[in-house]
């Protein structure tokens, strides 16, 4: 594959547009990320500043803070809500990447009755809005005696009803080379083998990205947890934002920015960590189907 | 395990494999791998579905149990409840002023960057990062902050905080949604890449403009692309919660301007458990969706182009 680039016919204006253009760029990720730098300059500042300064930056550093943060709310600390939050994210990353991953061999590489339209119908539910199940489910979890635990949370991730995924599996998996299988089959491997040993390690690039964005989605996911859970110590970090939401007083600014800090940083990690990842997993989203 | 298992040319050699059972067999091996979706769709998706439709026909509050009440959600909804109206109202504007600024906005910035030699790849990074951070609440109570009172609009425009005036509020939230622009950029710069350069240089020789370059060029190459953000897009903005619930304290205000769908029915249905009403309202929510969906899927043929339905 070969990029070409289309050459501007003019040679001379080039270099000063180059320069216009890149300076418009930084101009507007200046303006984009202004509401991030308000965010870490608010987390540090003294209660006095938050408002009454105009200020961007704080006149001294005040840590504590992120140590009111630490202590968390209503008694439970940011340690459990921190974990609370990891093992929900974490639970769903496991859940997703199996159970898409199996669906996805099956609908990209296996024949079997009813494809054609099973995978119509996969496709159309990526697009259903969520609120057309969400009473029922709720009604079942509660039958179940799951509400208020995190069963409802990560449970559905293990049945890949997370349909986005099962198509972002399959697209990668289409592009895999059938002769590594057909390979496979005459040296004995049943479809189990060949999916375990053959397939899945290569579908590495797009498990990695369904397991980032699993993460990330399931970190700032808000709805799903407000409806699930109500005991303060089964709150996640966003939960526990939540409670800031009522308070009108801005005494509570610094605390509560710096646990707002601290619930973003996973994601800033993980974004720097795999921006490629999540970037390339974004792009190929849209342009094969 | 057994290893019998033979390309279907040869099979009907050997006697002593019929091909039957071992297409059945891997048939089954395919019933295994899709189990785990079968059961979520059936149990998680479309039980759910049917369970809903049958309560939007009646009242249930999740302890007695369901009281079959005909069409009367719908009619109270319609006809009687002008909260409803305000939410539907809220949720419509929003959609309209957010996805085509957003949209516009994406495709903008993906064509300023299409040509760009150095630093494309750190700009279109940088840009997307607000796509994953925005939907966080961090960042919707940072929104309320920024366009409260005393936040840095007001300084900036003396204009008051936005989010205690009705019509400025949605126009907050909806400001938040096109900072999230990164997503559907990176996308467009992906579509943009796929034209072939030599349509651009076959232009060049016949001594076609920019403009005239951009209009019969890129914008029917990028046509479909252009397209999926549109629909993905759209079915999104309409389910939008988490910055209407922060920047209004969950209630939706003020007068209601921010009362999203969305909000209005986890309102009914979970602050005061009138499940059936909420689950007529998702039904609605679900038909107007998809009505949407399929307007958009008509008015595709007339402008969507499809480089490969030349080879048909």
């Amino acid at each position: 594959m070969t990029i070409t680039t289309s050459t501007p016919a003019a040679g001379k204006p080039l270099a000063w547009r180059r320069v216009a253009l890149h300076a418009a760029c930084l101009a507007a990720l200046l303006v984009m990320l202004y509401p991030l730098a308000w965010l870490l300059a608010t987390s540090l500042k003294p209660a006095s500043e938050v408002i009454a300064s105009l200020d961007l930056l704080p006149s001294k550093l005040e840590w504590s803070n992120y140590e009111t943060a630490l202590e968390g709310v209503n008694d439970v600390s940011v340690t459990r809500l921190l974990t609370n939050s990891l093992l929900i994210a974490g639970g769903a990353v496991i859940g997703n990447v199996l159970s898409c991953s199996l669906a996805a061999y099956a609908f990209a590489r296996l024949r079997f009755r009813f494809r054609g339209p099973l995978f119509a119908f996969m496709i159309a539910t990526i697009m259903l809005p969520h609120h057309a199940v969400l009473i029922p489910q709720y009604i079942i979890f509660n039958q179940l005696g799951m509400v208020n635990t995190y069963w409802p949370l990560i449970l559905p991730k293990f049945l890949a009803t997370e349909a986005f995924f099962v198509f972002l599996v399959v697209q990668f998996m289409r592009g895999l080379p059938r002769e590594l299988e057909e390979a496979a089959r005459i040296d004995g491997c049943g479809p189990f083998r060949s999916f375990f040993s053959v397939i899945l390690p290569l579908t590495r690039p797009a498990l990695i990205t369904t397991a980032i964005f699993t993460f990330i989605w399931t970190w700032n996911d808000f709805f799903t947890q407000l409806i699930y859970l109500f005991s303060p110590e089964k709150f996640t970090l966003t939960l526990a934002l939540r409670s800031f939401v009522d308070a009108s007083s801005t005494s509570a600014f610094g605390p509560m920015f710096a646990m707002s800090v601290i619930a973003l940083l996973p994601i800033v990690l993980f974004f720097l960590a795999f921006q490629r990842f999540l970037v390339e997993g974004m792009a190929n989203s849209g342009i094969k189907g | 395990m057994t290893t019998t298992q033979m390309p279907t040319a040869a099979s009907h050699k050997r006697v002593d494999v019929p091909k039957k059972p071992a297409r059945r067999r891997r048939e089954g091996a395919a019933w295994v791998f899709l189990s785990p979706w079968v059961l979520g769709a059936c149990v998680l998706t479309l039980l759910p579905m049917a369970v809903s439709l049958y309560l939007s026909f009646t009242d249930y509050d999740l302890f007695n149990s369901p009281n079959w009440v005909g069409l009367r959600n719908y009619t109270q909804m319609f006809t009687e409840d002008p909260r409803y109206w305000r939410s539907v109202v809220a949720t419509l504007t929003y959609v309209v002023i957010a996805v085509p600024l957003q949209l516009g906005l994406a495709l903008v910035v993906a064509l300023a960057l299409k040509n760009m030699r150095r630093g494309r790849a750190f700009y279109r990074s940088a840009f997307y990062a607000p796509s994953l951070l925005g939907a966080s609440m961090s960042i919707a109570l940072v929104w309320r902050a920024i366009f409260n009172d005393g936040g840095t609009v007001d300084n900036l425009f003396g204009t008051g905080g936005w989010v205690n005036k009705p019509g400025w509020a949605l126009i907050a939230v909806a400001l938040l949604t096109v900072w999230q622009f990164g997503a559907p950029m990176v996308i467009f710069l992906a579509g943009l890449q796929q034209i072939p350069g030599e349509l651009y240089e076959a232009a060049e020789v016949d001594g076609a403009s920019r403009r005239r370059q951009f209009l019969s060029i890129t914008v029917p190459m990028l046509s479909p692309v252009i397209f999926f953000n549109l629909v993905l897009q759209t079915i999104q903005a309409f389910q939008v919660f988490t910055p209407a619930f922060a920047v209004s304290a969950g209630k939706g205000g003020p007068a209601d301007s921010t009362l999203f769908y969305t909000l209005y029915l986890y309102d009914r249905g979970f602050v005061a458990s009138h499940m059936g009403y909420a689950s007529a309202m998702a039904w609605v929510l679900l038909i107007v969706i998809g009505a949407v969906t399929a307007v958009l899927f008509r008015t595709s043929r007339s402008w969507v182009f499809y480089a490969s339905e030349g080879d048909r």
